[in-house]
């Protein structure tokens, strides 16, 4: 079974999800991240799915999960990358993605963790942009 | 002209292949890349269902000409316990307890025509279809 | 009565076939810079063919019959590619009238002397034919009015373009009336160029749309939403009174959503924004850890 790749960025992972993922493989990943987030001590995670055609609400709940354990953990995380035609699908879906964080692309994503870094969230509630 | 195929649904990598076989299909008449998204990702949700809540089941993919109008249309049948109530089961945010919805109100709304059929005890048989 | 159609249509169609192609050779609206001789026997003939097939269960009514499937098919795909080629309607109906006159002869001539036999058959071969040809010419009014939808959304997608405003803002200035397929074609143009530009910011203007119903409202939510889901924020400006209490009164919920009354107003917010953050960044890079 194919594993999703797990980079270290400085301070931070970034996981990039390149196929069609299925129940193992999401479940592997979540075991694999939140270990090496311990395991590096890091600050944040990126989870790029821009080569992702297509999110149903399985993946999208696995995608809010996996953001939530990162988040308990201490390493915020945000979502990068979503094509057009899956947001506007998601929208239409009517998925609960409970306010995932989410950016354009990597660099915008690692700009956003760095302020994070800058201004910690006390409560723990995911801040989304406003 | 009708061309069908089928597949069936019995574990998790499964419903990659119908997600494949029904992107296929969609590409094939040229459905705009928002609207085979959308079937596909619709297709996904039913397939999943019939896994999680039957063990598995059919999936019937049909290309459809109306005259003009070209088509998809996927049925999807199992022989699982049933939905006893299906208003229910078609609104939104309707969950079984195990914290999982349906989902049935979301896939409805990603295509053009939604039918929904359901014995409780013997089968569930949903058929969607996307125009172009 | 259909029999002696059905046997007509067996045992003299070679002179129904020729004296129709004549027919339709010898039309005014023949075209033959558009359709050869060849094509137009190939065709004649799937055509008389699936007729006869047809014909034979005895039905000469119901066209929607299962029976009629294959001679539906053969007149859709004619009346496509016709349609293409640029024949008119009536040029493309002539192909199905024109095939009266051979099978009335046909007719005649085996009729015998059962006469009132013989003029409800022709009639009832009239009355097929008149509607086989009325579905050429819908056939035809459908395609091309999809073609023509299809056209509208070309120039919609050059009408309504996205600008890019300044580095990082994108802005959709919307006018006239939306009604769903318009709307979804500038959304999905709008979120194309939000990952084109790499924008984290767009301002939908909506000062040219005379009224914003729930049906609109909703449409405007929805891409607000998937861009967000995307990673930029959207801004709605040229929100006017009126329209303002409208959408509080339809309860449309925009406390999710940054407004602002006018497209000044939202750029302001807009660069006091990426401006601000941009700053943040730069001090941040700047300043050893």
């Amino acid at each position: 079974m194919e594993k999703i790749p797990i980079l270290k960025m400085g301070d931070f992972l970034l996981v990039t999800i390149q196929v069609d993922m299925h129940d193992q493989m999401a479940a592997a990943l979540q075991d694999d991240l939140t270990s090496k987030i311990a395991q590096v001590n890091a600050k944040g995670v990126l989870i790029d799915i821009s080569s992702l055609d297509i999110v149903d609400s399985f993946i999208g709940r696995m995608l809010a999960n996996t953001s939530t354990m990162a988040r308990v953990l201490g390493a915020p995380s945000v979502v990068v990358g979503m094509q057009p035609a899956v947001a506007i699908t998601l929208v239409e879906l009517g998925v609960n993605l409970g306010g995932m964080r989410t950016a354009l692309n990597v660099e915008r994503g690692m700009a956003i963790l760095r302020r994070d870094g800058d201004n910690p969230d006390l409560d723990g509630a995911a801040r989304g942009h406003d | 002209m009708v061309t069908t195929e089928t597949t069936s649904v019995a574990a998790a990598s499964d419903i990659v292949s119908v997600r494949h076989a029904v992107r296929r299909r969609a590409v094939e008449i040229h459905l705009s890349l928002v609207d085979q998204t959308k079937i596909v990702t619709a297709a996904s949700e039913l397939a999943r269902n019939m896994l999680v809540y039957a063990g598995g089941g059919q999936v019937t993919l049909e290309v459809l000409q109306d005259g003009v109008r070209q088509g998809l249309r996927a049925h999807f049948a199992d022989t699982g316990p049933g939905i006893p109530d299906l208003d229910l089961a078609l609104r939104d945010g309707f969950t079984t307890g195990s914290g999982m919805g349906l989902g049935l109100g979301g896939a409805k709304r990603l295509v053009n025509e939604f039918d929904i059929e359901s014995t409780p005890g013997m089968d569930t048989r949903v058929t969607i279809t996307r125009w172009k | 009565m259909t029999t002696s159609i059905t046997k007509v249509l067996l045992n003299r169609r070679n002179d129904i076939f020729q004296e129709w192609l004549q027919q339709q050779l010898s039309a005014p609206t023949r075209r033959a810079d558009l359709i050869s001789e060849a094509e137009l026997r190939t065709e004649s003939d799937s055509f008389l063919t699936a007729l006869t097939g047809a014909v034979r269960a005895g039905n000469l009514s119901d066209i929607r019959a299962p029976e009629y499937k294959p001679v539906l098919e053969i007149l859709a795909r004619f009346s496509r590619s016709r349609g293409i080629q640029g024949f008119s309607p009536s040029e493309t109906a002539t192909f199905v009238f024109s095939l009266k006159q051979p099978i009335l002869s046909a007719l005649r001539k085996s009729g015998g002397n059962e006469s009132t036999e013989l003029v409800e058959d022709m009639w009832a071969v009239n009355v097929l034919l008149d509607k086989l040809g009325l579905y050429t010419t819908e056939v035809y009014q459908e395609f091309r009015e999809g073609v023509i939808r299809r056209q509208q959304e070309e120039m919609l997608e050059l009408s309504t373009p996205v600008v890019q405003l300044w580095e990082g803002i994108v802005a959709l200035p919307l006018i006239g009336t939306l009604d769903s397929t318009r709307t979804n074609v500038v959304m999905e143009g709008l979120l194309q160029k939000i990952v084109e530009t790499g924008s984290e910011l767009a301002i939908i203007d909506i000062t040219g749309v005379p009224t914003v119903d729930t049906l609109v409202a909703q449409h405007l939510l929805k891409t607000v939403a998937a861009a967000r889901l995307m990673g930029a924020d959207c801004i709605i400006s040229g929100i006017r009174p009126q329209i303002a209490q409208t959408m509080v009164h339809l309860q449309i919920d925009l406390s999710a959503v940054t407004t602002r009354a006018t497209m000044a107003e939202a750029l302001r917010f807009a660069f006091r924004r990426s401006g601000s953050l941009a700053l943040e960044d730069s001090r941040r890079s700047s300043t050893p850890k």
